[in-house]
């Protein structure tokens, strides 16, 4: 229960925080990379902590580890918002196979899979770019 | 001079002793002393008094299940991908002080189930089972040319691992496991409801009963022995009952798919792992019930309408032998009939867990082996962690940070305990040191 309402408290600040983001975005400049990441951090820890860990280390044979992963950190973010909203499914990543099935996303929003992806790419021992709210929106066209 | 004689002489006792302990290799064997020592640090191991461990072997890769001939070798399965001639390693203790110097293998698919039984060797792959004939010794006569026994089991994106066991009575029962976590309409998906009736039990999520000795049997030839079970990778047949009884891995993922009946903490704690006495049509009732281990009951999934508290009153599902904690994963089950250990542990079971990863954001669970006392044929309940350390961590917070995952077991023919981890391919020997009488 007490879950329940963190998870409320969290969703409401999310949405806070992430009007002021959509207010702040319009202004000219780079978008804020650390906000994003900060949102994404929340994020993660209620769609994602579950199978692919608070280390990021994936469960071997079952979930693919996200800390260190080329594909993670890779320049094909396009790949990476696809898998999110279209979910995986028999996967084999580096030589190694994980067999459970990620679902699908895809009712979470082209600012939350910016945030939790620019989150993955940047925690841990990861660093790489942004993901942002264009490029998801841009893939999710696609998809459609 | 007189010291290396003295030395030699002690080597050729030792060696004598263990020639004699190889003929009269078998579970009869009167003598509770092992000559193995423990290493220095019991392998990592936290054990009882008066037990110790060694180390076997180390970085065999993914050793699964594995099981112990009439003269101490080990044949362990090694799951997924494997190179040529790399499906089964053989290991071989050259000079009896209980490390394999010899270590050779064969067969090109990987998978999980291995056993011996009436001068075979039975392993299997993620869809077939095939047997080796062993010679008087118990070494696998022709590893190029093993019989095929079954074939075409169906094999999902999940679960996908045949464990095996046999009876006394000719045949072998085959795990097949679920390909979904609940069958819901949409796999792990939040609040996707399950398909009524689950399509995937007319041929998985249950035990198939085969003949040990026939060729290329498929579902026609098998019999669904028992069901509603989403996937067991631990089982064994009790010789003393006469009953399989296996392992479930329960479901995951309650506070991920249904968030408003489910907090982390329950989604933590619930279902219950849960072993079952099997019986000729028993049903566990996956997928649309499951264990509360703290309720004691069984519970409607909340995939078919359940709140997170109604019970289950259908009288086609079986109630478990023993339940314990959510998540653990038991990956491996054995009836002690060994009598090397003290007399408590004969006819008791001992089973690996793998260890939880659905336990998150709460630590981590499992990552041990645990002894389960028998009092005529029933699990007392008082179950203890027998071995424990697997981890080399005090706390595991995401798998990824455990050295060692507990897997396999298997009874040496002097009633050592052993255990394979399939995350750096250590084999494991336990052993007690002390005579009990």
């Amino acid at each position: 229960m007490k879950a329940i309402k963190i998870g409320v408290l969290t969703i409401a600040a999310f949405i806070l925080i992430n009007n002021q983001y959509s207010v702040a975005s319009v202004q000219p400049g780079v978008p804020n990379i650390k906000a994003s990441i900060a949102r994404g951090k929340e994020l993660y820890l209620l769609q994602c902590l579950a199978c692919h860990q608070i280390d990021g280390g994936g469960v071997p044979h079952l979930n693919a580890p996200l800390d260190g992963s080329a594909n993670v950190k890779g320049k094909d973010k396009a790949m990476l918002i696809k898998i999110v909203l279209n979910g995986l499914k028999g996967a084999e990543i580096e030589g190694e196979s994980y067999s459970n099935v990620m679902a699908s996303h895809k009712d979470l929003t082209d600012q939350q899979i910016a945030d939790i992806l620019t989150y993955v790419r940047n925690a841990w021992s990861n660093k790489a770019s942004q993901v942002t709210v264009a490029e998801v929106k841009a893939v999710r066209a696609k998809l459609k | 001079m007189k010291k290396l004689v003295s030395l030699s002489l002690i080597a050729i006792a030792i060696l004598a002793m263990n020639f004699t302990s190889l003929l009269a290799a078998d579970s009869t064997r009167t003598s509770k002393l092992t000559i193995v020592k423990p290493d220095a640090d019991n392998a990592g191991l936290k054990l009882p008094v008066g037990f110790g461990a060694l180390k076997v072997a180390d970085n065999l890769g993914k050793t699964r299940h594995l099981v112990v001939n009439a003269q101490g070798d080990i044949y362990t399965k090694i799951m997924g991908k494997v190179g040529s001639e790399k499906g089964i390693i053989k290991l071989h203790d050259v000079n009896g002080d209980g490390k394999a110097e010899e270590i050779t293998s064969f067969g090109n698919y990987g998978g999980t189930g291995i056993a011996i039984k009436n001068g075979y060797l039975y392993a299997s792959s993620d869809v077939e089972v095939f047997r080796y004939k062993l010679n008087e010794k118990e070494d696998v006569i022709d590893s190029k040319q093993p019989e095929r026994i079954i074939t075409g089991l169906k094999k999902g994106n999940q679960h996908e691992t045949k464990s095996i066991a046999l009876d006394n009575d000719g045949n072998i029962y085959v795990n097949i496991g679920a390909y979904s976590n609940s069958c819901q309409i949409e796999d792990r998906t939040k609040g996707s409801l399950g398909k009524m009736p689950c399509p995937i039990l007319d041929s998985a999520g249950g035990i198939w009963q085969f003949k040990a000795n026939m060729l290329n049997q498929s579902y026609p030839q098998g019999i669904r022995y028992a069901t509603g079970l989403r996937n067991v990778v631990g089982l064994d047949w009790n010789s003393q009952l006469n009953q399989l009884f296996v392992m479930q891995h329960g479901r995951d993922q309650l506070h991920d798919l249904f968030p408003d009946l489910y907090d982390d903490k329950a989604s933590a704690e619930k279902p219950a792992e849960t072993m079952y006495a099997i019986k000729k049509g028993t049903n566990a009732g996956w997928p649309y019930i499951y264990y509360d281990p703290s309720m004691n009951k069984k519970i409607v999934a909340p995939e078919y309408g359940g709140d997170g508290k109604k019970e289950s009153t259908d009288p086609a599902f079986s109630d478990p032998a023993i339940a314990f904690p959510a998540h653990m994963a038991p990956n491996g089950l054995l009836f002690y009939t060994g009598n090397q250990f003290p007399d408590k542990y004969k006819n008791g079971a001992f089973i690996a867990f793998h260890g939880s990863w659905n336990r998150a954001p709460l630590p981590q669970e499992g990552y041990f082996v645990v002894f389960v006392p028998f009092e005529n044929g029933k699990p007392t309940g008082k179950w203890e962690v027998f071995a424990n350390g697997f981890s080399g961590v005090e706390v595991v917070t995401g798998t990824r940070g455990a050295a060692h995952r507990p897997c396999g077991l298997a009874q040496g023919p002097d009633g050592s305990l052993y255990v394979s981890d399939d995350s750096k391919g250590t084999i494991y020997r336990i052993i007690y040191q002390k005579e009990t009488k």
